[in-house]
């Protein structure tokens, strides 16, 4: 979602311009794009580090909330705001449902760490670079016009979405269809087992999937 | 300089706005409240019919002792009230009182979206607040917020989207300019749909289960006193302000009336909103509360689909006229 919203952002104005813009001159916009990066960074970092379950799941609000700013430091404004509609609004809140739901305790847990944490550093570094080594090939030269007429507008993010961008659209649209299936199935299928065989453990198990 | 007083100034109106009107809305709760079960609510404090009555709870909320439980956790406990406030300020900035771009704070090319994702956030600060409580009843509160929220923030999006689909656009003063009288019968499913999900978003009668004081004493609010608690009180009085300025502006055509578009646009949008806010109050003094699962079962098997319906029709109607 994040890379295809910065790809349609930078297609969208096909800018170039490249050649005239030098990094050793940062513009306002610039600077704060940067540091606003480095707290979105920052918060991320928190969000994965605390031993606090309830507080990793405020500091993703902060990242994401971050990351809104700096669509809208890009001028894509629709995307900001559904980043924040989506997740602030809706997936930090189930994520703080589930938790209270299973355990929030207030202060640590200790128990909250993973033995995997050497090999989950290995893999999201390798990602990260992965992402940043393509993201910074694609986009090299290519600046987006802040001056100009929005490039991240509502009208531009939607004729660029639905002319350029709709056969992955349509692709990803049955994507979710499928797991929205598949999530009422399995729930359907845990309720009918629960059932059959009317224990209160298999009951309870039920519910908490619910 | 001239611009930098212009966005002063507007900012100064949509605060003041915001400091009032929620304190206006509650008064007439008091007194409509008051009149309907056949009592005359406050009366003294001020001399007129009580006017000056929440001033007065103001004051007291200022003077009590602000109590943070031992086994809270004190940061979050601290900050949540801002959290659940503030974002209704931001949406205030959103909406257009009337014509032109003169009449709102600030034109937003994506206002629909933006009023809706803040106004979820909002949400968070109860969610902070329960569960930093550290209270079996506040917990249980949070939980509840969540469910609701989750419920009925979709039916809202979506007829939010018929509206959007309808004008053309997603932009609050764009959608003003597109409207015309006839939308009012095309879009009245999806007002309906909005203005209740609105009502269950933020916890008013009868969709107060997570307040709901015979089960949970007052759910995430049960540790808070004095200021902190006003806040979230105050919380509640904004989003009844910000959820009928939205129905207004979104199904009821705003600042459109049958005379005095020109001039007196602004008494239109404030007229509705006024009415609407007469009704949640009404809502409040003649429903019983909703049992939790009559709660989500109101949603997600009525409102979610008429909303859908909403948008096929509105899909439909957009195609044949066009």
């Amino acid at each position: 979602m994040t890379l295809a919203a910065v790809a349609t952002a930078a297609h969208a104005t096909t800018t170039t311009a490249a050649g005239t813009h030098g990094f050793l001159s940062p513009t306002g916009v610039e600077i704060a794009f940067l540091l606003v990066g480095l707290v979105t960074l920052g918060a991320a970092v928190i969000t994965v580090t605390t031993r606090q379950l309830v507080h990793a799941a405020l500091w993703l609000v902060v990242a994401l909330g971050g990351l809104a700013v700096e669509y809208l430091l890009l001028t894509a404004e629709f995307i900001a705001w559904v980043q924040v509609l989506i997740y602030v609004g809706s997936v930090v809140v189930l994520l703080l449902f589930g938790l209270m739901l299973t355990r929030a305790p207030i202060g640590r847990s200790p128990d909250a760490d993973s033995g995997n944490r050497w090999v989950a550093l290995a893999v999201s570094v390798a990602a990260a670079a992965a992402l940043v080594w393509v993201v910074v090939d694609a986009f090299r030269t290519t600046w987006i016009d802040l001056d100009g007429a929005p490039a991240g507008s509502t009208e531009v993010t939607g004729a660029s979405l639905f002319q350029h961008w709709v056969l992955p659209f349509e692709a990803l649209s049955v994507l979710l269809l499928a797991a929205l299936v598949g999530a009422i199935v399995l729930s359907r299928k845990a309720k009918a087992d629960a059932a059959a065989t009317p224990t209160t453990g298999t009951r309870r198990d039920t519910e908490g999937a619910r | 300089m001239n611009d930098a007083l212009d966005v002063a100034l507007r900012l100064l109106v949509v605060f003041v706005v915001f400091l009032t009107f929620p304190l206006i809305v509650g008064q007439t709760e008091h007194k409509v409240m008051a009149h309907m079960q056949g009592r005359l609510g406050p009366m003294y404090a001020g001399g007129f019919h009580g006017w000056a009555q929440l001033i007065a709870d103001g004051v007291k909320f200022a003077q009590k002792e602000d109590v943070v439980p031992a086994g809270a956790d004190r940061r979050i406990f601290q900050l949540a009230p801002a959290v659940a406030l503030l974002p209704y300020l931001l949406v205030l900035l959103a909406i257009p009182i009337g014509p032109g771009e003169g009449a709102v704070g600030q034109v937003l090319d994506a206002g629909v979206f933006f009023v809706l994702a803040v106004m979820g956030v909002g949400v968070l600060g109860s969610l902070m607040a329960g569960w930093a409580s550290a209270n079996k009843f506040s917990l249980l509160g949070g939980l509840r917020t969540a469910a609701q929220l989750l419920a009925y923030e979709l039916p809202m999006l979506l007829t939010a989207a018929s509206v959007a689909m309808a004008a053309g656009t997603v932009s609050l003063v764009g959608i003003l300019d597109a409207f015309e009288w006839w939308w009012l019968p095309w879009q009245i499913t999806g007002a309906l749909v909005f203005f209740v999900a609105g009502l269950a978003e933020l916890q008013r009668p009868p969709f107060d289960m997570p307040v709901a004081d015979s089960e949970i004493i007052f759910g995430a609010y049960t540790e808070y006193t004095g200021l902190r608690f006003a806040l979230f009180l105050l919380a509640e009085y904004a989003g009844i302000v910000v959820l009928c300025g939205l129905t207004t502006v979104l199904f009821l055509g705003g600042w459109h009336g049958p005379w005095g578009a020109d001039g007196l646009g602004w008494v239109w949008t404030l007229l509705k909103t006024a009415v609407l806010a007469f009704v949640v109050i009404w809502l409040r003094v003649t429903y019983p509360r909703l049992r939790e699962d009559q709660l989500q079962k109101l949603s997600w098997t009525l409102l979610v689909p008429l909303s859908l319906a909403q948008i096929a029709l509105t899909g439909i109607v957009k195609v044949v006229i066009r």
